[in-house]
């Protein structure tokens, strides 16, 4: 965890200023390229419009909306416990963490609060849907800059993930298991003992990556120095996530906010990196995975007994009110304005995703990098479509 | 094949060379397609591979084929079609042309060149013309991207091959590759015989050297800059579909094989095993099932090298173009430099 | 930290210090461009400015009071929808919907409002501030110059809601193509997959497997407003 040299700053910047110099001096025209929105580097229907000279990007800029699904309409004809149903597809990897926000926020409308039990339940599918997703970034960090092999390593053990939370809540991918006042179900039998192993496991292949990825050489002269967000930048943005705490803000929802979640519960760390490059991005998912193991390990051995559901009416009615919960997603901070009329639906739905804020930084980052680069430095901002999108 | 079918007319001698080519090329390109792309990547990476096709998908690579074979032409409609029909061809054409000159026996080689070195040094460059000229004729913005890297690179690696190469050729000093061969498999290093003194040895630096640019001349990672399949697609390869695609990929292997076929003709002893175990003292004592067991013993070499190739390739990420041309430029290069002067004065000392 | 309603002993302070501290601070730099607030004691904190006040409260409530993290800009709509959830029989007449506009926290005096979520990094201290917006023309001053990550949320939101932004000069769609007519999120806006098949509401049509009976859960009348 080092801060980068001045020497090698101030060599990337002149690297590109003599570029720049060459250019105008040959009087060459410049080239407009679309990358997307089929293309094998972005997580989906993303559209680069890049204009470059020779290599280097001069302007980009994202056009989304090839996944537009309109959320905010849907969610204006659906009743409150429709919604999960929607929501889940928001950021489809880590899907669990997007209905809790959503949840909390009615809860805190209606002024009820989940079991004890429930709540642990819930911070532990959480953080398994923060260890699936990022698992996947992982490996597919390692796909975007040619190296082939640790994704096969990452999908292998992300499997072990996703059956645990198959066999608790009956979805790999759509749990739909929130519900207003707790869960839909208990754990099955044998379920602690097994996510126990499973972590185990998660934490090898967290070392295995970190050998096999983060210690090469030509990873990090890939990474280290490209795209460097300031400080200043990120806050401006709304970054979120390990964007923001790569480049020295030291900021997470699960410790500095109070949610009947059982973040609090769990001795853990928050990690952030000074340096704001997209090596620093990649390497604070590495760590933040292995603390999410550390936080599963505890929860599990203090789950209380109990009922996992509150005393809630058949047919919920919100009260009238506006409520805003956020939470840290996977992707990032992740959040619900709720305003509800005391009906059976919510009134208006503004869902703040994560990969909207964190992709809105792209103009201004990609000026003038080279084009490996672009696909570098959207790897390590790591975006969902459906999140961008919604 | 002169000396052991002097007694064939000629048109019969050109047909089993041209035979012989094809197989030379081929049969490698095959094998390793299976064994390396096939297995141990997909072993490599906690996988089985194709199992489906054949036993253990040992057919897989036919099915391949014909897959592509009957596949439909398809040839842009904005690009240049003579030439982007042509450009396959001239990559695999260096191909054959260059597998030409390595030999494969005491008796058994294609030609005998005094210069094979040289000439095929040479050769081996006509394949970026047809990269090249790939990439410009597909109309595709990534085809122009891929083919201009690789123009870029390949240019900037023939230079660390050839100086690493200038090192053999002063240690032999001869640069016909059968003479290589003979110069290491019967010479000593420091009186000791008993591994002749093949050229992997002396020349490490060389021969590392060559690898890492014979790694950069097939476009394989980390080196991939012109096809990365993240950001390109495939590169100047894009447009091509069925059969020609067919003929890159099959170029693509096949070169490996011949450059890893001349890399242990250079440095490990070609054909050949060490002349003291069998108390041979020149190249006309060799027994004549020589010519048949040589072969094998470049086969077998062939393979331990395309693996090295291979396992690089499937374990690292890709550098970036201007870290790539920075290497060649002012890593690589020196150090060959250095190499090519060491090694005189040694020769000259010693 | 505050406490939110939340698993701790302690019950909802009736008074939230802090915040109440906040407001008064923020009343004395915004003074009377500050026209509403509402503070839910352990929760949040809204505020309402005057529209032509708009910039220049955010810029404020920035560099005096370090609200430096742009959460996200949107807008609500505050008239029920014409068409209710989508459930009215097209057979039938359209029932009768009291179309009332009422608004939520802080206040508000027009259809549609403005709103963003601000929050001091250091503090963690959230803020929502709201500003009306006005029903003829609607437009309210740009915030790039203050957050530049304002660009995609006021572009997303003028293509939503119709919502001019004075100084923002790229106001192109965010996710709509080019050609497309009207404000997708505004209440007079038809959800086309509704008007096309209304939902039926919360029935159990089909018979369980096994021959029970269908349950039919108790029908609430949901013919009333959104």
């Amino acid at each position: 965890m080092t801060m980068l040299g001045d020497r090698q700053q101030l060599s990337y910047i002149a690297s590109q200023a003599a570029d720049a110099r060459l250019n105008l001096e040959l009087e060459t025209e410049g080239m407009t390229l679309n990358i997307g929105p089929q293309h094998p580097a972005t997580h989906g229907t993303l559209r680069i419009i890049a204009r470059l000279d020779g290599e280097q990007v001069v302007w980009a800029e994202p056009a989304c909306g090839y996944m537009h699904r309109g959320y905010e309409k849907l969610t204006e004809v659906r009743t409150f416990p429709q919604v999960t149903t929607l929501v889940n597809r928001i950021d489809w990897l880590g899907s669990f963490a997007n209905e809790v926000p959503f949840i909390l926020a009615a809860e805190k409308l209606m002024g009820v609060e989940a079991p004890t039990r429930a709540q642990y339940i819930r911070t532990i599918l959480f953080e398994l849907s923060r260890i699936a997703n990022v698992s996947l970034f992982l490996g597919d960090l390692g796909v975007q800059l040619g190296a082939i092999t640790p994704v096969f390593l990452a999908f292998r053990d992300r499997e072990y993930v996703l059956n645990l939370i198959e066999s608790a809540t009956g979805g790999r991918f759509h749990p739909n298991f929130d519900r207003i006042g707790g869960l839909k179900d208990d754990l099955p039998a044998g379920w602690i003992d097994e996510t126990r192993a499973v972590m185990k496991k998660l934490r090898n292949f967290c070392d295995q990556i970190e050998d096999l990825l983060f210690g090469n050489e030509i990873f990090q002269s890939r990474t280290r120095g490209i795209g460097v967000i300031p400080r200043d930048v990120a806050l401006q943005y709304g970054l979120s996530g390990a964007n923001l705490r790569a480049s020295g803000v030291d900021w997470d929802l699960r410790r500095d906010q109070t949610l009947p979640m059982m973040w609090n519960k769990a001795d853990w760390k928050v990690w952030t990196h000074p340096d704001g490059d997209s090596f620093a991005r990649c390497w604070i998912r590495l760590q933040e995975t292995r603390e999410s193991t550390k936080i599963v390990d505890q929860l599990l051995g203090s789950i209380p007994s109990g009922p996992v559901m509150a005393k809630v009416p058949k047919i919920i009615k919100v009260p009238e009110g506006e409520a805003w919960v956020s939470t840290e997603n996977p992707l990032g901070e992740m959040g619900y304005y709720v305003v509800s009329r005391g009906d059976l639906g919510p009134f208006r739905v503004k869902i703040r995703s994560a990969s909207f804020n964190n992709i809105s930084i792209t103009p201004w980052l990609l000026r003038g990098v080279y084009v490996p680069d672009i696909v570098t430095i959207l790897a390590s901002l790591y975006f969902i479509l459906g999140d961008i999108d919604r | 094949m002169i000396g052991l079918f002097a007694e064939v007319p000629y048109w019969g001698q050109s047909l089993l060379r041209v035979l012989g080519g094809l197989v030379a090329v081929l049969l490698p390109a095959g094998t390793i397609v299976y064994i390396f792309l096939f297995k141990m990547m997909s072993f490599m990476q906690s996988r089985l591979g194709p199992m489906e096709a054949g036993p253990y998908g040992s057919m897989q690579l036919f099915a391949e084929v014909g897959k592509w074979l009957q596949k439909e032409d398809i040839v842009p409609d904005r690009a240049d079609a003579r030439i982007f029909k042509m450009a396959p061809i001239i990559v695999l054409v260096s191909t054959f042309l260059l597998v030409v000159v390595v030999p494969f026996g005491p008796d058994a080689f294609f030609t005998d060149f005094e210069t094979g070195v040289f000439y095929a040094l040479a050769v081996s460059s006509v394949s970026v013309l047809g990269i090249l000229i790939a990439g410009w004729s597909s109309a595709n913005k990534y085809s122009l991207l891929g083919g201009l890297r690789a123009a870029g690179q390949l240019i900037a690696y023939e230079l660390p091959m050839v100086l690493a190469v200038m090192g053999v050729v002063i240690q032999a000093g001869t640069m016909n590759l059968q003479k290589i061969v003979v110069a290491q498999n019967s010479g000593s290093m420091f009186g000791i015989d008993v591994v002749g003194h093949p050229y992997v040895i002396s020349q490490f630096v060389g021969f590392i050297i060559f690898m890492i640019a014979i790694q950069a001349e097939l476009t394989q990672a980390p080196f991939d800059m012109p096809i990365a399949e993240s950001e390109l697609v495939s590169g100047y390869m894009t447009e091509y579909s069925g059969f020609r695609f067919l003929i890159f990929f099959i170029g693509e292997f096949a070169t490996a094989g011949v450059f890893a076929m001349i890399a242990s003709v250079l440095f490990l002893g070609g054909w050949g095993v060490p002349f003291t175990w069998f108390g041979w003292t020149s190249i006309d004592d060799i027994a004549n099932w020589m010519n048949f067991v040589g072969p094998l013993i470049m086969f077998t070499k062939m393979m331990l090298l395309v693996f090295i190739i291979m396992w690089i390739r499937f374990s690292y990420p890709r550098l970036r173009e201007d870290q790539l041309q920075r290497f060649a430029w002012k890593g690589l290069i020196p150090v060959a430099l250095a190499n090519i002067m060491v090694t005189s004065i040694l020769k000259v000392v010693f | 930290m505050k406490q939110l309603s939340s698993n701790s002993e302690t019950t909802t302070p009736a008074v939230d210090v802090v915040r109440e501290q906040m407001l008064e601070a923020i009343k004395g730099s915004l003074g009377d461009a500050l026209i509403d607030s509402h503070i839910k004691p352990g929760d949040d904190l809204w505020i309402r400015v005057r529209t032509d006040s708009w910039r220049t409260s955010v810029q404020k409530l920035r560099d005096v009071h370090s609200f430096d993290y742009f959460g996200f800009l949107s807008a609500i709509d505050w008239m029920p929808s014409p068409y209710g959830r989508g459930e009215d029989d097209p057979t039938e007449p359209a029932p009768e919907r009291d179309m009332t506009i009422r608004s939520g926290y802080a206040g508000g005096d027009t259809r549609m409002q403005v709103f963003i979520r601000i929050v001091n990094s250091t503090t963690h201290f959230g803020l929502t501030v709201k500003v009306d917006v006005a029903d003829s023309s609607p437009s309210v001053e740009s915030l790039i110059t203050i957050f530049a990550g304002a660009n995609w949320h006021e572009r997303e939101t003028h293509e939503m809601f119709g919502i001019d932004f004075v100084g923002h000069n790229d106001l192109r769609n965010m996710y709509l193509p080019v050609d497309f007519e009207g404000h997708p999120l505004r209440k007079d806006f038809p959800l086309l997959a509704r008007m096309v098949k209304p939902w039926p509401g919360i029935v159990d049509v089909e018979p369980l497997p096994g021959g029970d009976e269908p349950e039919l859960a108790a029908q609430d009348s949901n013919g009333g407003d959104a």
